[in-house]
């Protein structure tokens, strides 16, 4: 029985270290290859070693492709490929092969530069990583091998965020990785045609979510920078250097432009700057509003946001800065949050969640005086808001790409295993589909019912088009052929062609029935009786009688002849071959009811 | 060179043809001109390989065919069909034979029975379909042919079986356009079956080809356009086709539920899967709502047009359009719409600086939670939440249309449109705050609402800005605080953007009259008044100073109570502002002082307005005092059109009707006073030099009978018959100055043989009017017509000098609405002294921005004149879309104005100003102006067909040369 198997090996029933082995048809494929957050220890990589204990990846594996550039989704590559060994493809979209190493490399640098990690891979791990790279377009077909199959669509997460539909033969499965379904400033939202694939794999991060409109959130962004700007008040955001900086920076950067406001806009250099370029590159993976204006001015091009410098932070009047990390635990956004916390006017806000110990998660609980290092108390006068700017989809959003998919049965994965249980219930429920949510390690088998393509020959279909009517798309005909298997093709041709083809020699199959009929007159009378009973009913066949005295139908011969001990019986060989064996079974169960009275 | 030589090669063979078909000689009459058929038939039969007739018959295509030949190359085309092999040949010969037949004045009737006949024999798919969308032609030119409709259907019905697509799409085409609409009308005749048109095509709805699928809906919808009802049945069939895999089936699908819906709105359907009926435009509307998620923008942009105008759906299903109910970890959520309203209900204003402010309350029911509504929930916020641009407006649209017929909806979208003002493009921006001043009436605007729409007024654009003010002109607002906050809002913007002046005046005027009541308490605040002390004196020249007061004036129209919290400075004020800007400060009851004027009370009627009585005695005046000596009726005449022009400047409503009388009266003083030069008595050779003022009047009145004819909207046909007499009158003035200043006959024959025909053209023209001019100078002039046309120029000339001098002067009745047509330049201001420098040769754009008052189709009247200081004067014609139509009689004009020019030593100015065209008739002759930007040798004042209608602003401009 074909089947598809399903294990995650990170990502199952939990958010971190999506990797998921899909098996189908005979293929093996790796599903995305990240690093969890939460841990520090082997726990943050997937466990390589379930999928071959002591084989080589490469001969197992068929192909790895990745969906997007965040960590959780790409941090393991390189110690996959370069220090477990992987030396197969690697699929991943054009903006996300760009922007990875970047991300990569600063993990690299935080890891063993900073906590001073030993065991951790190299830089020249990451380049020789990223050279097994293939790249791939949206909607392009990559034939991995002759049967294998991937597809990208567009998955509107971050930059280069790509669904993958994997394809063998009639099987296919489709992977979303993390995907937006509502679009916002810099990006659309996800797309995929109806391809009715056997399993959807998909991200459930927001399953229990239904969320506000955007523009709400936006506006209230807008308002409240707009307010303290106004004020003459300093406003910082700390951001992640990538994905949603982007989209707050196209945010206050297209508000600055309609209002006409002259406040400076700061973002910390670094890593940004490089991203930002290759942001500027492909604006084909952007929104409507971009691609349609980059011929004027690319958006990216930003003419409000300019680079930050230290210095720039004890300027006097307003200024808004964009500094990472995210969560106010170290670096650069911490430092300008320390000079400008004594002073109401200023603001910060967070636009994401914050860790819990961070400073930021310390200030959104309320917290209005921090202890900092060296026993200093930092009074945080500044107002803090919170504002919520997440690029998932939402429990309608999932909905509505598995209404656009229509998948056989559905797969969760990327969210907590409680919050699944509600998401996978409604699946079930609204589209009476199969729904799954393996927890890591877990198998899913799907049996599959894949449709077998048989070449029938013309000259057999042509016969069978001319005997009846036109197809008719709803009802089943019935067709005689020869099925030939042959190198693990089928073809249905004429048994004539059959026979020529394998070189064997016809054989002719006949059936004959004896059947018994009480009729005291001569045997030539009963053939005449039998004739005219089978010509009254039989009115579409061709009935003759034979000057010997037998009876044909079409090919089925009847003889009548006396029986031997009994003459009043008479007895009627009936011979046909097999292939009339409908119209001669049908014969002798007629005959075998005797013949009617009247016609005597 | 070879096209000539074929055409050469055309014209013999034409000839040879003829002394052929001259021996028949029954179709003689015909071939008197060179036929077509047979040059065609010729080309056909030298053509060797198909390709050459594919091109003989291309060549021929390019050529009209007149009526009367078309039947005679139907004939040879047939013939070169039967005999033709190659399919692409017979293809065209097919399209032709549709074109042909689509000829004005050809009866097609004729060529069907071949074109079915051909159609039997036919192998090839694609020549088949072409050749049912001949038969298509042919039957939609015969609409009342029962028949040959009733036969057509037939062999459409015929080829529906075909294997190919495209003959499918074209029976189906056929079915939709020609299917019989009643089927008692068919049951007639040669017992012809009738056919269930509606069941043949709905069979094929389902069709295994998605363009054949498309292309049925197309037919069943061309049905119901033309008038056919269709089943209900067909809604059921149509709602499967929604999900359909291909767009645009499910678009088409939309449409045609949506006919249904409109059709049988109020029959009952049941719901799957439960007991309940509901309504069907209900249903439908369910549905439409449904697609607005659809995967396909194409189809959500149709889905969301649609909705706008389901009218009948029921309200709570139109209200769930914008419910989306929030959850967050399986615990309901607030949206923050809903917060708003609360903190507003509340008392408290918006804090949102609480991390979890917006945290879920109450636990939600998992069972109870409908992931995908089956209903039209949330269809509005997915629609205005879309990735495209299209989609977007198209939901705006929509939700205007719908909130006009329900106010309660529009009170609820209210949220969602004030959302829409943060969208991320300008014209989706534009048309929300569109939508919200059409249903303004229906709502009254929160303070939180009202908050995020002035944040809007900052905006960069002026569009936005000027349609927020239009939208500010008719909102409702609940609180005084709102007042305050939207005054304050407008004196930022002005502040910012100090050209936005005149449109946030307006702005408040109307924001004022509205609301008097919540104005009052504001008054002290606003005129920084003290109860005990005196403040400083604003100064009345700041806009911003003028702005409150405009406000406060019109807020005090209604409220009497008000005048009297006003400080002695104030009432200063309203006296100069009710001079200066009347237009914005209305006349207002004042304590201590006499009405200015005492015309606003509503118990004197319009008409008894004294201003409109005196614009009336005046004109009365004139018109019974023709028989005065001339010197009295020119010194009446100028004191009238002095009376009338300041009259015009005074009241602005009567601005229109006192100018238009003024021009008319200004011709008739310049008539009587060319009429009164001593030089008539004078022998002919003898004034030579002084006849300039004679012709120089009669072409200043044919100008100013121009400018009343077209400058005027309003103008009816009564006023145009005065106005082409005076005209008339200033034509015989200037034939007589001709007649006396040149010497020789010759030139006179032709003038006088132009002017005759012109009051031949008058006649002919205004027959119907004649009546009423009586006693005028055309009415004698056309008894004496015989005479004239008979008698030598200069006796002509004699007898139209008497005329003209015996000739009365015409009543000219006022038209009801008269408005003269005016434009204001906005930019350039022409106060720059920065020059505009560019490099010679190339081109600089100037950005003009102009409005337009009472023009009529600006799109193709208005241009945009450049003088240069050497006296080259260039015409440009703006793009129709830089006109923007704010509202009603007027436009604006918004545009760039290429300049270029030669290298200039000094910096020098340019003169910009706005033309309005026009093209009366044909005596006119084509003025320049008609090739583009055609640059004239020398500068008049007034260049023949346009009229200039805007002050002239001067820009200073400076073309470098270029450096090498």
């Amino acid at each position: 029985m074909p089947e598809i198997r399903v294990t995650p090996l990170g990502a199952g029933q939990d958010v971190g270290r999506s990797c998921i082995l899909v098996s189908i048809a005979g293929k093996n494929v790796m599903l995305d290859c990240g690093m969890h957050m939460g841990f520090n220890d082997d726990r943050r990589f997937p466990d390589f070693s379930y999928i071959t204990r002591n084989g080589r990846l490469t001969d197992f594996l068929d192909c790895v492709i990745i969906s997007h550039f965040h960590l959780d989704h790409c941090g393991a590559l390189p110690y996959f490929s370069e220090m477990v060994g992987y030396d197969g493809p690697i699929y991943m979209t054009h903006p996300t092969q760009a922007i990875c190493p970047i991300l990569l490399e600063d993990y690299r640098k935080i890891a063993v530069d900073k906590k001073g990690e030993a065991n951790f891979f190299t830089s020249q791990m990451i380049k020789d990583c990223m050279k097994k790279v293939v790249a791939v377009h949206l909607h392009q077909t990559v034939q991995v091998d002759d049967e294998l199959e991937i597809k990208a669509y567009y998955a509107g997460h971050v930059l280069g965020a790509a669904m993958f539909q994997i394809k063998v033969g009639s099987e296919s499965v489709v992977y979303t990785g993390d995907y937006n379904m509502t679009p916002d400033r810099h990006l659309g939202a996800a797309w995929i045609d109806k391809c009715r694939p056997n399993l959807l794999i998909t991200e459930s991060t927001y399953a229990t979510t239904i969320r506000d409109s955007k523009r709400c959130r936006e506006r209230d962004f807008l308002k409240k920078v707009h307010e303290a700007v106004e004020r003459g008040g300093k406003v910082l955001i700390p951001v992640f250097a990538l994905g949603r900086a982007q989209e707050l920076c196209i945010l206050l950067e297209t508000f600055w432009e309609r209002m006409n406001l002259k406040a400076p806009i700061y973002f910390s250099t670094g890593l940004t700057e490089k991203a930002n370029h290759y942001y500027k590159l492909f604006i084909t993976w952007t929104n409507q509003k971009i691609r349609k204006t980059f011929v004027q001015r690319n958006m990216f091009e930003f003419k409000h946001i300019k680079a930050f410098d230290r210095a720039f932070a004890d300027n006097p009047g307003p200024m808004v800065v964009f500094a990472t990390p995210g969560m106010l635990h170290a670096g650069q956004s911490l430092q300008i949050f320390r000079k400008w916390a004594g002073n109401e006017k200023n603001m910060v806000i967070m636009p994401g969640y914050c860790v819990q110990g961070t400073v930021g998660h310390k200030i959104l609980s309320g917290q209005r005086k921090l202890e900092m290092e060296g026993r200093q108390v930092l009074e945080v006068k500044m107002q803090v808001e919170y504002m919520s700017f997440s690029a998932h989809a939402d429990a309608k959003g999932i909905m509505q790409l598995v209404g656009q998919a229509e998948p056989e049965s559905v797969l969760l994965v990327h969210g907590e295993a409680k919050k699944m249980e509600f998401l996978k219930q409604k699946i079930e429920q609204e589209f009476r589909v199969n729904c799954y949510m393996p927890a890591n390690g877990e198998t899913v088998t799907l049996p599959t019912s894949p449709s077998i393509p048989v070449g029938i020959s013309l000259g057999l279909l042509k016969r069978e088009m001319a005997q009846g009517l036109l197809p008719d798309a709803k009802k089943p005909r019935l067709l005689h052929g020869t099925l030939i298997m042959k190198d693990s093709n089928f073809r249905l041709v004429s048994s004539e062609q059959a026979l020529k083809e394998l070189g064997l020699a016809e054989h002719q199959l006949r059936f004959t029935c004896r059947v018994h009929l009480h009729d005291p007159r001569k045997e030539q009378e009963t053939a005449m009786r039998v004739y005219s009973h089978l010509k009254s009913v039989l009115k579409d066949h061709c009935v003759q009688h034979l000057p010997d005295g037998s009876v044909t139908v079409e090919s089925i011969l009847i003889q009548a002849a006396a029986h031997s001990e009994d003459p009043g019986t008479k007895v009627l060989l009936v011979s046909w071959t097999y292939q009339d064996e409908e119209l001669g079974s049908y014969l002798t169960s007629l005959l075998k009811k005797g013949l009617p009275q009247a016609s005597s | 060179m070879a096209a000539h030589l074929k055409k050469r090669v055309y014209e013999e063979f034409t000839k040879v043809v003829q002394q052929q078909q001259e021996e028949i000689a029954t179709k003689k009459l015909r071939l008197t001109k060179p036929s077509k058929s047979a040059a065609l038939h010729i080309d056909l039969c030298k053509a060797t390989s198909p390709a050459d007739a594919l091109q003989y018959l291309l060549q021929f295509a390019r050529k009209p065919v007149e009526a009367e030949s078309v039947e005679g190359v139907v004939r040879i085309l047939l013939e070169h069909y039967y005999k033709e092999n190659d399919p692409s040949v017979r293809l065209k010969i097919a399209s032709l034979l549709g074109l042909l037949s689509k000829t004005a004045g050809f009866s097609p009737d004729c060529i069907m029975d071949d074109a079915i006949n051909i159609l039997q024999n036919e192998k090839s798919h694609q020549v088949l379909a072409q050749l049912l969308d001949t038969l298509l032609a042919i039957g939609t030119k015969l609409p009342e042919n029962q028949a040959i409709q009733i036969r057509l259907v037939d062999v459409a019905c015929k080829h529906l079986t075909d294997t190919s697509h495209g003959v499918r799409n074209k029976c189906l085409q056929l079915l939709g356009n020609l299917g019989s609409l009643e089927k008692s009308v068919t049951k007639d005749g040669e017992g012809l079956a009738v056919r269930d048109v509606q069941k043949i095509i709905g069979d094929y709805f389902s069709d295994q080809d998605p363009r054949v699928r498309t292309a049925a809906i197309k037919a069943m919808l061309q049905l119901h356009e033309r008038g056919l009802k269709l089943h209900q049945a067909i809604y059921n069939q149509a709602c499967k086709l929604l999900s359909d895999d291909y767009e645009q089936v499910r678009s088409a699908a939309v449409q045609l539920i949506w006919v249904v819906s409109q059709l049988y709105p109020e029959s009952i359907v049941p719901i799957p899967s439960s007991n309940e009926e509901i309504r069907l435009v209900d249903d439908a509307f369910g549905k439409i709502c449904h697609m607005v998620s659809d995967g396909s923008w194409v189809v959500r942009v149709q889905a969301a047009k649609l909705l706008g105008s389901m009218e009948q759906v029921s309200s709570h299903f139109l209200e769930q359009t914008l419910d989306k109910k929030l959850m967050s970890d399986l615990r309901r959520k607030r949206t923050a719409h809903e917060r708003a309203k609360e903190l507003y209900s509340s008392g408290e204003f918006s804090s949102g600086r609480k991390w979890g402010d917006d945290a879920p309350k109450e636990e939600i029911d998992t069972g109870a939670v409908n992931l995908i509504e089956s209903g039209a929930c949330g269809a509005f916020v997915h629609g205005l939440e879309d990735e495209m641009y299209e989609v977007r407006i198209a939901a705006v649209e929509a939700l205007c249309m719908l909130a006009q017929s329900s106010p309660s909806f529009a009170e609820k979208c209210l949220d969602f449109l004030v959302d829409m003002f943060n969208d991320e493009i300008e014209e989706v921006r534009l048309q929300s705050i569109h939508t919200m001043r059409k249903i303004s009436n229906n709502i009254t605007l929160r303070e939180d609402q009202l908050d995020t729409v002035l944040a809007v007024l900052e905006d960069s654009s002026r569009d936005i800005r000027e349609a927020l003010h239009e939208l500010l002109c008719c909102t409702n607002v609940s609180t005084k605080e709102g007042i305050h906050l939207a005054l304050v809002e407008l004196l930022k913007n002005l502040t910012k953007y100090p050209t936005d002046r005149d449109s946030i005046w307006k702005c408040l005027k109307f924001l004022g009259s509205r609301h008097p009541t919540l104005v009052l308490p504001l008054v002290p605040e606003l005129l920084s008044t003290h109860p005990f002390f005196d403040t400083a004196e604003p100064d009345m020249d700041d806009p911003a100073y003028i702005a409150v007061l405009v406000l406060i004036f019109n807020a005090a129209k209604t409220c009497p109570t008000m005048p009297a919290l006003f400080s002695d400075h104030t009432f200063r004020h309203y006296a100069y502002l009710r001079d200066s800007l009347s237009h914005l400060v209305p006349a207002l009851r004042l304590p201590g002082r006499k009405l200015v004027s005492s015309a606003v009370s509503p118990s004197i009627a319009p008409h008894e307005d004294p201003s409109h009585q005196f614009l009336q005695q005046s004109l009365e005046r004139v018109y019974s005092l023709q028989h005065l000596d001339p010197q009295g009726t020119q010194e009446l005449l100028e004191f009238t059109i002095r009376d009338l022009q300041r009259l015009g400047e005074l009241q602005s409503e009567l601005a229109g009707v006192a100018d238009f009388s003024a021009t008319y009266l200004r011709c008739q003083l310049l008539l009587i006073k060319a009429l009164q030069e001593k030089l008539w008595n004078v022998a002919a050779p003898l004034y030579l030099k002084q006849s300039d003022l004679a012709s120089a009047a009669a072409k200043q009145i044919m100008e100013e009978t121009y400018k009343m004819e077209f400058m005027y909207s309003g103008v009816e046909n009564k006023q145009v018959v005065i106005i082409h007499h005076m005209r008339l009158q200033a034509k015989a003035l200037q034939l007589i100055v001709t007649a006396r200043t040149t010497r020789g006959v010759d030139p006179l024959f032709g003038m006088c043989e132009k002017f005759l025909q012109e009051v031949d053209f008058f006649q002919r023209c205004f027959i119907a009017d004649l009546p009423h001019l009586q006693d005028s100078f055309v009415d004698k002039l056309l008894d004496l017509m015989p005479r004239l046309m008979t008698s030598k120029p200069v006796e002509v000339v004699k007898i139209l000098q008497t005329m003209l001098r015996q000739s009365t002067f015409l009543h000219l009745p006022l038209p009801e609405q008269i408005h003269k047509a005016s434009a204001t330049i906005i930019e350039p201001a022409g106060e720059s002294d920065n020059p505009l420098r560019f490099t010679s040769g190339l081109v600089v754009a100037l950005d003009v921005d102009a409005t337009l008052e009472h023009v009529q189709d600006p799109q193709s009247t208005v241009k945009v004149q450049v003088l240069y200081p050497d006296g080259q004067a260039q015409m440009i014609h703006p793009k129709p879309a830089d006109f923007r139509n704010p509202g009603p009689g007027r436009h604006r004009l918004i545009t760039q104005v290429y300049l270029s020019h030669t290298a200039w030593t000094e910096p020098c100015q340019v003169e910009v100003r706005l033309l309005l065209a026009y093209n009366s008739n044909s005596r006119i002759p084509k003025s320049p102006w008609i090739e583009g930007g055609e640059v004239s040798p020398q500068v008049e004042t007034s260049i023949e067909g346009t009229i200039p209608f805007s002050k002239s602003v001067k820009v200073y401009i400076m073309p470098k040369p270029a450096r090498r």
